[in-house]
């Protein structure tokens, strides 16, 4: 139970975190980066209404795109694929993602509030997206405690499972009941179809998405391989645990009992 | 299912009547906390309006529906773990998995325990809150239907979720940031479904009241499906 | 590994083979070969820590099985499905009593019977024979001494009537009494069609019930170290806890 058999090995393959793969990942990720920041900082123009903080956008509506439909989508894929097929492979990318999808989250929070300051004149404005984006992080800490129990790890990745497919319907839950309380108080947001985008605007946001997309996978498959690694690791101490406990001297026991017969 | 929901429900009233936890215990600590918010937010503290009408209002009556459901949530934390610590004592979870109960029986039956012993705070609580911060009374019906399918929801999570946590050193801290973002939804809805009850209009908490209804038919259909492989501890 | 053997003639109820079972990431049984046939009354022995309790809650259905081939009953350990079908068939009485504190004698009994389909017949005679008086039927469980507590979750295990038994250190707590009278129950039951495991450190006692010791160590049971009980075991050397 070990493998994805879907053709997804070649994630799991090396025996370190880096391959050719990967490093190709990092380098385009690096070029998009850059790409980005001269976009996004010099060549676009500041917006309308917003002037400079506009900016911010290119950053933070990309960051919680990803987190919150492909981090803790590949957190629900991965939980019912392991709930289905206990294939650890899934429960650790399930994992993996959640944990990068947080930092992603956290990140969005961070760069709302760094928006809201100037645009609504307040960091935190009780405005629906950022109120729901609050739980959601609260919840997937929660599913991250979870995976960090100290119990039999076949049942903790059951009950994580368990969570990462229920939290996700749970992002649905709060995200429209906090949408539907909070629907009248609806201010500015950074909302691509609120705003007077120039073409170029278009085009830094889209930049943006790609360059998240692509720190995501890049960190992700980092994560994803140690995580493997230290399974594999596991794997390899449990022989040598075996062997050791196998070895147990046991002064207790009694050489005439032992001697009364063989079987 | 039924018989074992039955006999799970059973066990657990009875040893609520013996044991009067949420009589002695859980009950004295909401009312405790309806108090200490009149504290935190003072009784003298006024507000025009308050979204309806033109009366002044005192803010702590027009809150009363969020502190109670906030009152209501925090007794459901001491109510669930209670619930489960009967069964950690004494290797009592072990001996559940032996048994061969149905495990959605298992749940069903835990679930009503805690329903029932919630519906019974939350009608002492709620005459604490009218008493204590003076909210008129719109729409019975609409508080008690809300109050019943808040509480099937609540109940229900609490329990999937304090499952998960069951039989674990760091249950009592897991269980409520596990819970409480869960039951942010329904803390809304509830508060909000409870402010039209209390101050009209009842069209505005109906559709509230659909979807507490909604979240508490998902939380039990998780919970059959589910409880078994959380109950598992291999 | 070829732990089949030609000579059994009765049904297997437990047939482990390199069984390796997980205590998080330590292993408690490790590799262990064992195996126990219809009738059999068999001793577990060995030192604090060489994996009996494990070995007893793997047979359970409770333990998890990481690794090697585990049967009871004819049901396989490595499915939760079969876990849980292995689970009614048997009776565990560990360290823990399971209990519940707040309800009395009677209605704890009434409880685990109902919950574990036993024979609500069999509640009366069942307390009658384990020695629980009236007087204590009716007292919460919470305050009774620890043998009566033993004696309780005893006389569950008689209502439940499991097909295999097993029983962790079943004499601790007990006074001489209850300890001839677990004796008894685990004689009478095997008589009645049902198969025993007892983990002991008491060998003066169970050697004489036991039909088979198995010595464990390290969580395996060493070659050589298996051995039938012809008469009293010489304890010598084997301290007590």
């Amino acid at each position: 139970m070990t493998s994805s058999g879907v053709g997804l090995k070649f994630i799991a393959t090396p025996l370190h975190t880096g391959s050719t793969g990967s490093r190709a990942l990092g380098v385009l990720t690096l070029l998009a980066v850059g790409a980005l920041l001269l976009f996004a900082l010099v060549l676009s123009p500041p917006e309308i209404s917003q002037g400079d903080a506009v900016r911010l956008f290119y950053v933070h509506v990309p960051s919680a795109i990803v987190s919150l439909y492909v981090a803790f989508g590949i957190t629900l894929l991965g939980s019912v694929i392991y709930l289905r097929k206990q294939s650890v492979f899934w429960d650790l990318m399930a994992g993996a993602a959640a944990e990068v999808g947080v930092v992603f989250l956290g990140f969005t929070l961070l760069s709302g509030m760094l928006w809201g300051k100037p645009t609504w004149g307040t960091y935190w404005q009780w405005d629906p997206r950022q109120t729901s984006t609050a739980v959601s992080f609260v919840l997937y800490l929660g599913y991250l405690a979870v995976r960090k129990l100290d119990m039999d790890p076949t049942a903790r990745s059951r009950r994580a499972a368990f969570l990462g497919i229920v939290s996700f319907f749970n992002l649905f839950i709060v995200r429209f009941s906090v949408q539907w309380w909070r629907g009248l108080h609806q201010g500015t947001t950074l909302n691509p179809l609120d705003m007077q985008m120039a073409n170029i605007m278009l085009f830094t946001f889209f930049l943006g998405l790609l360059t998240m997309t692509l720190i995501f996978f890049w960190l992700l498959l980092h994560r994803f391989r140690v995580a493997w690694l230290e399974h594999q690791l596991a794997e390899i101490s449990l022989e040598a645990a075996i062997a050791e406990r196998r070895d147990e001297d046991d002064p207790g026991s009694s050489p005439a009992l032992a001697a009364k017969g063989i079987s | 299912m039924w018989s074992d929901a039955r006999l799970i429900a059973a066990k657990d009233l009875r040893i609520e009547m013996v044991s009067r936890v949420l009589t002695t215990q859980v009950l004295p600590f909401g009312l405790l906390v309806l108090i200490v918010f009149g504290f935190a937010i003072s009784p003298d503290r006024q507000v025009v309006g308050g979204g309806r009408g033109d009366q002044t209002r005192a803010v702590l009556e027009q809150i009363a529906p969020g502190l109670f459901w906030l009152a209501v949530l925090f007794s459901t934390l001491l109510a669930i773990g209670h619930s489960f610590a009967v069964e950690a004592a004494d290797g009592n979870l072990d001996a559940l998995r032996m048994a061969g109960l149905d495990p959605a029986g298992i749940f069903i039956g835990k679930a009503a325990a805690v329903l029932a012993q919630l519906l019974v705070l939350e009608l002492v609580l709620g005459v604490g809150a009218l008493v204590f911060y003076g909210a008129p009374l719109a729409n019975p019906v609409l508080l008690l239907l809300t109050m019943i399918v808040a509480t099937i929801g609540i109940a229900t999570a609490g329990i999937l979720h304090a499952a998960l946590a069951a039989g674990l050193r760091v249950r009592d801290t897991l269980v409520p940031l596990l819970l409480l973002p869960v039951l942010a939804p329904v803390l809304l809805g509830a508060t909000l479904a409870t402010e039209a009850a209390l101050f009209g209009p009842a069209s505005d908490g109906w559709p509230w009241f659909y979807g507490l209804a909604a979240f508490a038919v998902l939380y039990v259909g998780a919970g059959i499906l589910a409880f078994g492989s959380l109950l598992e501890e291999t | 590994m070829m732990a089949v053997s030609l000579e059994v003639v009765s049904d297997p109820v437990v047939v482990l083979e390199g069984a390796v079972s997980l205590l998080g990431n330590f292993p408690a049984l490790a590799g262990l070969d064992f195996s126990v046939t219809s009738g059999e009354i068999v001793l577990l022995q060995g030192p604090n820590g060489a994996g009996k309790s494990t070995l007893l809650r793997l047979c359970a259905g409770l333990a998890p099985l990481r690794d090697g081939k585990g049967e009871v009953l004819g049901m396989s350990l490595a499915t939760t499905q079969g876990r849980r079908d292995v689970r009614r068939q048997v009776g565990l009485l560990g360290h823990q009593t399971a209990l519940y504190d707040d309800l009395t004698v009677e209605q704890n009994v009434r409880f685990w019977t109902a919950a574990g389909r036993g024979d609500l017949a069999m509640i009366n005679p069942a307390l009658d024979r384990l020695g629980l008086a009236q007087r204590l039927r009716t007292v919460p469980v919470g305050g009774l001494s620890a043998g009566q507590r033993k004696r309780t979750a005893l006389a569950v295990l008689l209502c439940r009537r499991p097909k295999l038994w097993l029983l962790d250190e079943p004499h601790a707590g007990l006074d001489r009494l209850g300890r001839d009278l677990v004796d008894e129950l685990v004689a009478q039951a095997v008589d009645s069609g049902a198969t025993a495991i007892v983990a002991s450190h008491e060998l003066d006692r169970v050697a004489g019930l036991a039909t088979r010791v198995v010595n464990l160590a390290g969580g395996h049971a060493p070659a050589g170290r298996t051995g039938r009980v012809g008469g009293a075991p010489d304890q010598a050397g084997h301290g007590a806890e």
